[in-house]
């Protein structure tokens, strides 16, 4: 503080200062908590807010429970909520673009740390943000057009013989998971370089040359030590993933709801922001606890994290 | 169990720069063997040629008597303890020291007590559950140490692994590691630039420059004799005499020098002359022949020695190291005196291994 003070003088200092704490208590922090607090408020006419029937309630939290159908997991058979199916399903399928963002990212990213010449590496990195000047709804409608079913990949696959009909890609969930996976992979693979880059190479070769095959090298010596970079990334991914709405109301099935998008059809359609507002809180909810849950398991830290 | 080395005609090329040059050299087995020389002069790069990480352009490198090219590192029975030890701080000590028997799918309870019989070994008991990044610099040494033993290697090689050290531990590991060597029997190679190491720990040593080996000798001849100027200079001090070789005869020769006319050893080629200051006398008369008048700058008391610095008529400096014996008076500066030699303690040496050689 007084490092600043010093440096910057009085008038710029607090000024900075004020701005920073200007967003986030009146753009950031005051709003949520309007919206928080409005969760627990039913959805009433205009001319009842403030009257008898506004009392603070768990009712919108509980509509989650509602409208019973059969779900599906895999061949798993039982009874859910509507709601619940699609909540659940989105941090399933969260959860699986996580993972294959991983296992896209990391033989990159030892790749570009461990394996190419450092001249080449501005021209990779290029090559790889290239796609991120290009806005994320033209890059989903653009994955739009290729899945489509007179699309391209469509085409090209019967063109060289490997199915003989067009498959119907835009289903369930799997156009959201490969979209998602192309619009959130950078964001997994920087933090994922980062560690693999702070590698000491002579531990490899001393793994090496103690007799340890790549496999063994990478399992005992590498990943452990890209676990904080792995966690960061995975957060990173799995988050932005759960509270996409861009890409699944852009690709999304009708048989692949994203948990996003009821928040948005109750929000806006059924223009009950009271119960929108809880449904956010919840998906904001369950997302924090299954990161802790996953850091736990993975014994990351959250300071590990911030590295 | 250890094995030989033989180098045969080795060269090592990174790009147009040839970091090794028809290097020549047959190490036994049981050998404490020492590549000597200043930065960049290749031993580096023959230790990774020798431990598999790098592959000769040209030459031959036999392990125990079998050609080893083409081999990974993990296939050679070699162990490598690098520069920066390179221990794996996220596993326990123990589990460094038996990552390579683990590699070798040695059972857990097998590896663990491999790991404390090595841990003795090197002289660090109850340290097996530590972290690497509890253990000061001369125990993680002797972990990098333990660890490269574990897999039982016929030949270590040892890349500067004491330059980390402070000078007090770096003495105390040097008794260490040849003590180690002496109790496994394996074949040490070991790298440096200083010349104590080097000197005091090894049975032989090759000096190296610019990628060739100038000398391959054990320490004593090493410093005494030197086959030519690189190694003289490199390996100690000296008084360096530029000049002209006369009536050279039965290996001795007259050199005539801007200084005077100096008796000295002539070994081989002829070059320069070189004189070390250990074997300057310092007198008030002239002597009869290799006899230098000086006038002294400064006198540096060093302790065990004393370290006189002085200046001909022609201002040439000159350097002296005196015993100090407790009794012989100390000279001060600006005292005439005369630096005294034995035309058997001076010698003649070419400049350095010439290209074919």
């Amino acid at each position: 503080m007084n490092d600043l003070l010093r440096r910057y003088g009085k008038g710029l200092t607090w000024t900075f200062i004020g701005l920073t704490f200007f967003w986030l208590i009146i753009l950031v922090v005051l709003p949520d908590f309007k919206l928080l607090e409005s969760s627990f408020r039913p959805y009433l006419p205009v001319k009842e807010i403030g009257g008898p029937k506004d009392v603070y309630t768990f009712n919108n939290y509980l509509q989650i429970f509602g409208n019973q159908v059969d779900f599906n997991f895999f061949g798993l058979h039982f009874p859910l909520a509507a709601r619940i199916k699609v909540f659940v399903l989105t941090i399933f399928y969260s959860g699986v673009v996580t993972l294959i963002t991983f296992i896209m990212a990391y033989p990159l990213s030892f790749y570009l740390a461990k394996v190419v010449s450092p001249k080449s590496l501005p021209t990779l990195f290029l090559l790889l943000f290239v796609p991120l000047w290009v806005s994320e709804v033209l890059r989903s409608f653009a994955w739009y057009i290729i899945l489509t079913l007179k699309g391209p990949l469509n085409v090209f696959l019967m063109t060289i013989g490997v199915i003989s009909e067009e498959i119907r890609w835009i289903d369930g969930y799997s156009p959201v998971v490969v979209t998602l996976v192309y619009a959130y992979v950078l964001f997994m693979l920087f933090p994922l370089y980062n560690a693999m880059q702070s590698l000491d190479s002579n531990q490899i070769e001393a793994a090496d040359d103690l007799g340890a095959p790549w496999w063994r090298i990478h399992w005992r010596v590498i990943l452990p030590h890209c676990k904080p970079g792995i966690a960061s990334g995975a957060v990173m991914v799995f988050m932005l993933s759960a509270g996409s709405l861009l890409v699944p109301a852009i690709i999304n099935s009708t048989t692949g709801n994203w948990f996003t998008q009821t928040i948005q059809g109750i929000m806006l359609e059924g223009q009950d922001w009271n119960a929108g507002a809880a449904f956010a809180f919840m998906l904001l909810l369950f997302c924090t606890i299954a990161v802790s849950v996953a850091m736990r398991v993975f014994r990351v830290s959250l300071s590990d994290i911030a590295k | 169990m250890s094995a030989g080395i033989d180098l045969d005609n080795v060269c090592c090329d990174f790009g147009k720069f040839r970091a090794v040059d028809h290097v020549n050299v047959n190490i036994q087995p049981g050998e404490f063997f020492s590549f000597l020389g200043p930065s960049g002069c290749g031993k580096t790069t023959i230790l990774r040629m020798i431990s598999g990480f790098t592959e000769p352009t040209e030459g031959v490198i036999r392990i125990g008597g079998k050609d080893v090219r083409g081999q990974r590192p993990n296939q050679r029975p070699t162990a490598l303890i690098f520069q920066n030890l390179a221990l794996f701080p996220l596993m326990p000590i123990w589990e460094n020291i038996a990552f390579g028997l683990e590699v070798r799918g040695v059972p857990k309870a097998k590896r663990r007590e491999r790991a404390e019989e090595l841990l003795a070994l090197v002289d660090l008991h109850d340290s097996a559950d530590k972290m690497v990044s509890q253990l000061s610099g001369g125990q993680k040494q002797r972990v990098a140490i333990a660890r490269a033993l574990a897999v039982e290697p016929a030949v270590m090689l040892l890349d500067e692994p004491l330059s980390a050290l402070d000078l007090k531990l770096r003495q105390h590991m040097r008794a260490e590691l040849r003590a180690i060597q002496k109790r496994t029997g394996v074949t040490f190679i070991y790298i440096t630039h200083d010349q104590g190491e080097a000197l005091a720990m090894s049975d032989r040593v090759g000096v190296m420059s610019q990628g060739r080996l100038q000398q391959v000798a054990n320490p004593r001849d090493i410093y005494n004799n030197p086959v030519n100027g690189f190694v003289a200079s490199f390996v100690g001090e000296n008084n360096i005499f530029s000049g002209e070789v006369q009536n050279a005869a039965d290996g001795m020769a007259s050199f005539a020098t801007p200084t005077g006319t100096f008796r000295a050893r002539l070994p081989g080629a002829e070059g320069k002359l070189y004189v070390r200051p250990e074997h300057m006398v310092l007198q008030a008369k002239a002597a009869k022949e290799n006899s230098v008048a000086v006038t002294l700058t400064e006198v540096a008391f060093e302790g065990n020695f004393v370290s006189v610095h002085g200046v001909t008529e022609g201002g040439k400096n000159m350097v002296a190291e005196l015993r100090n014996d407790g009794s012989t008076p100390i000279p001060s500066a600006g005292a005439q005196m005369h630096m005294v030699f034995d035309a058997r303690n001076a010698a003649i040496l070419p400049d350095s291994a010439t290209a074919g050689a």
